[in-house]
């Protein structure tokens, strides 16, 4: 069977998506396209279906929390009306075929984070996006299981966030138990 | 407490400590009316191997559904790496998948190196194939001697253990510490391979090979284990592609991937190995590829170690910004106390941008993404691991099969509870 020749991502994407694609950067050797929120499944099924791209495997997705939206150099010389948001998605996949990676960065706003689901793409999203809706809170829409995955069901917050304290837990004494127990809502007793 | 409240807070048990609307849309239909039977497997049952809990949805003993209910052992890694410099992370990263911790210093150190551009000498790169190779024997041990005692074959056990001890032996010739070692660090490895450390492994490449076969005479053409394995719990390819799954699990469907020759790192292309794969994607084959792979371990681990003989030189990058100076230096060079006072109060500042990098663990891909500040502590640092991914596939793996088939599956795709909550 003949294997077709391998196309530039960044250069396919932008041709069937055009101005959903905002930015494409090299770091390292890695690619990241950063595409539209609105527009990401759609990007990830097309890397994945396309003939010399054929990204079939999900490796990875991670959430970055870019609070207080500072964002570093990380995204210099990129066109001028795009604005990252605060809430960064990293969608690594790798094509087995050629034997590449690639990144594919969306983000989310910081007032009610959604995006859509990609476990209509990749059934492996469906546990690596529920770990991130417990972790930053981003709700991700059509997704067929929303309930927390790693924290306890009665948590409040999301501890991965930049905001969320890298917490201790008040020691209970009998002096400050009455205290603590106050500011949890579900303690029992 | 007012009454009130009282009702109150009895009201906010009951809403979080689950009932079966809850599960709607998850089970069945027919549990809900109670014509199937949910049962809890876990979070203490010996063949789960750590804290994993399964809801399982039976009919008779056949498996309708299985819901996977994880973080149970969730430390917050990922978290508290935050707030350290990226070589004070290290041994955090032990505490992940404690049963190859040198596989996720591997993981860890890699993609701080690729982050920092950094460079590692030969001799660091022949110590870390040597480290992950055995920790890929250890860890295979304990994967044959719980998979086994599962299913019966209690003696395995106490073999696959006492080999393993040696290998433990050695980790803590080289770092002190026999599981969490904390040995591969950004930029090389601790320190230089102690005298005594070739000798010993000598003996144990000498010895493992036949170990290996006792193994598989005890199980290999065994009928019990044929008929408890075989058939049982058959992964398709495409299934295991589509699901993510990576190692051994991905192997024994017949799919040939393997990061060590794919997107080879630490010089793994120098080295003369073959890559096991299956064809069946069952149980009995994910066995067959792992014993396969101690024999391919330790035909790496006599080339490694006999490069490991000719080559001479540092066993850490000599980029003082980066990697402590020799002990030795401290007396002489007034430039190696400034580096190494620096190094272990603030650290190195690493670029504002992101990387992800990954290596096959003995469980499979795991990888690590890392997200810099531009200082010395990370943003984010998120661990993609082999063990989180395998456990988010059993439903669709154990779909159908009967309730001590569980066992067998878990067993198979060799999960380790600290790997998958992190």
């Amino acid at each position: 069977m003949e294997i077709p020749a391998p196309r530039d991502p960044a250069s396919a994407a932008r041709d069937a998506f055009g101005d959903a694609i905002l930015h494409v950067k090299e770091f390292r050797g890695e690619t990241t396209i950063v595409v539209d929120s609105a527009h990401i499944v759609e990007v990830l099924d097309f890397l994945r279906v396309t003939s010399g791209l054929v990204y079939n495997m999900l490796s990875d997705v991670s959430a970055v929390d870019y609070y207080p939206n500072d964002y570093g150099d990380a995204f210099d010389g990129a066109e001028s009306d795009f604005r990252p948001e605060r809430f960064g998605l990293s969608y690594h996949i790798l094509s087995m075929l050629y034997n590449r990676r690639l990144r594919v960065k969306a983000f989310a706003a910081e007032e009610d984070p959604r995006l859509p689901t990609a476990t209509v793409v990749w059934p492996a999203a469906n546990w690596l996006e529920r770990e991130i809706a417990d972790m930053m809170g981003i709700v991700f829409e059509g997704h067929p299981d929303q309930r927390r995955l790693l924290m306890p069901e009665d948590w409040y917050g999301h501890p991965h966030r930049r905001d969320y304290p890298l917490g201790k837990e008040t020691v209970a004494f009998s002096f400050n138990v009455d205290e603590i127990h106050q500011h949890k809502p579900f303690a029992r007793h | 407490m007012v009454l009130a409240e009282q009702t109150q807070s009895i009201e906010e048990q009951r809403r979080w400590e689950g009932d079966l609307d809850q599960l709607r849309g998850l089970v069945s239909e027919r549990a809900i009316t109670g014509e199937t039977m949910l049962l809890n497997m876990g979070p203490h049952h010996p063949s789960t191997h750590g804290v994993l809990r399964l809801l399982l949805e039976l009919d008779g003993e056949q498996i309708v559904n299985c819901l996977p209910d994880i973080g149970f052992l969730h430390t917050g890694i990922e978290k508290s790496i935050e707030d350290k410099s990226y070589e004070k992370a290290v041994p955090l990263t032990d505490r992940m998948d404690y049963l190859s911790p040198m596989s996720n210093n591997m993981a860890f150190s890699a993609t701080v190196e690729k982050l920092l551009d950094l460079d590692v000498p030969e001799r660091g790169q022949i110590i870390r194939v040597i480290c992950l190779e055995l920790a890929r024997c250890a860890s295979h041990l304990v994967w044959l001697g719980t998979h086994a005692i599962d299913m019966g074959a209690m003696s395995v056990l106490l073999y696959a253990f006492r080999e393993r001890e040696r290998v433990l032996g050695m980790f803590e010739m080289l770092s002190g510490q026999r599981m969490m070692s904390s040995y591969i660090r950004p930029g090389g490895v601790w320190r230089d391979v102690p005298d005594d450390f070739l000798p010993t492994i000598k003996q144990f490449l000498n010895d493992f090979p036949a170990k290996v076969d006792d193994y598989e005479a005890l199980l290999t053409r065994n009928p019990i284990w044929k008929d408890r394995a075989q058939g049982v719990g058959v992964i398709e390819p495409d299934v295991a592609l589509a699901y993510g799954m990576t190692g051994p699990a991905l192997r024994g469907s017949g799919v040939n991937w393997d990061l060590r020759k794919a997107q080879p790192y630490s010089g793994y292309e120098t080295y003369d190995f073959n890559v096991p794969v299956g064809e069946h994607g069952d149980v009995y084959d994910r066995y067959l590829i792992r014993i396969h792979e101690f024999r391919e371990s330790v035909k790496i681990l006599q080339q490694a170690v006999s490069r490991l003989e000719r080559t001479q030189g540092p066993c850490r990058s000599q980029n003082g910004k980066y990697c402590p100076p020799l002990r030795s230096e401290l007396g002489q060079s007034m430039e190696a106390v400034i580096h190494h006072f620096k190094l272990w109060t603030y650290g190195y500042d690493a670029p504002d941008d992101e990387i992800y990098n990954a290596i096959e663990s003995p469980r499979g891909e795991i990888g690590c993404y890392i997200h810099g500040t531009g200082a010395n502590k990370p943003r984010r640092v998120h661990f993609k691991t082999p063990s989180f991914i395998h456990i988010s596939a059993l439903p669709v793996v154990a779909k159908g099969y009967l309730l001590a088939d569980m066992v067998a599956i878990i067993g198979s795709v060799d999960i380790v509870l600290g790997d998958c909550d992190r």
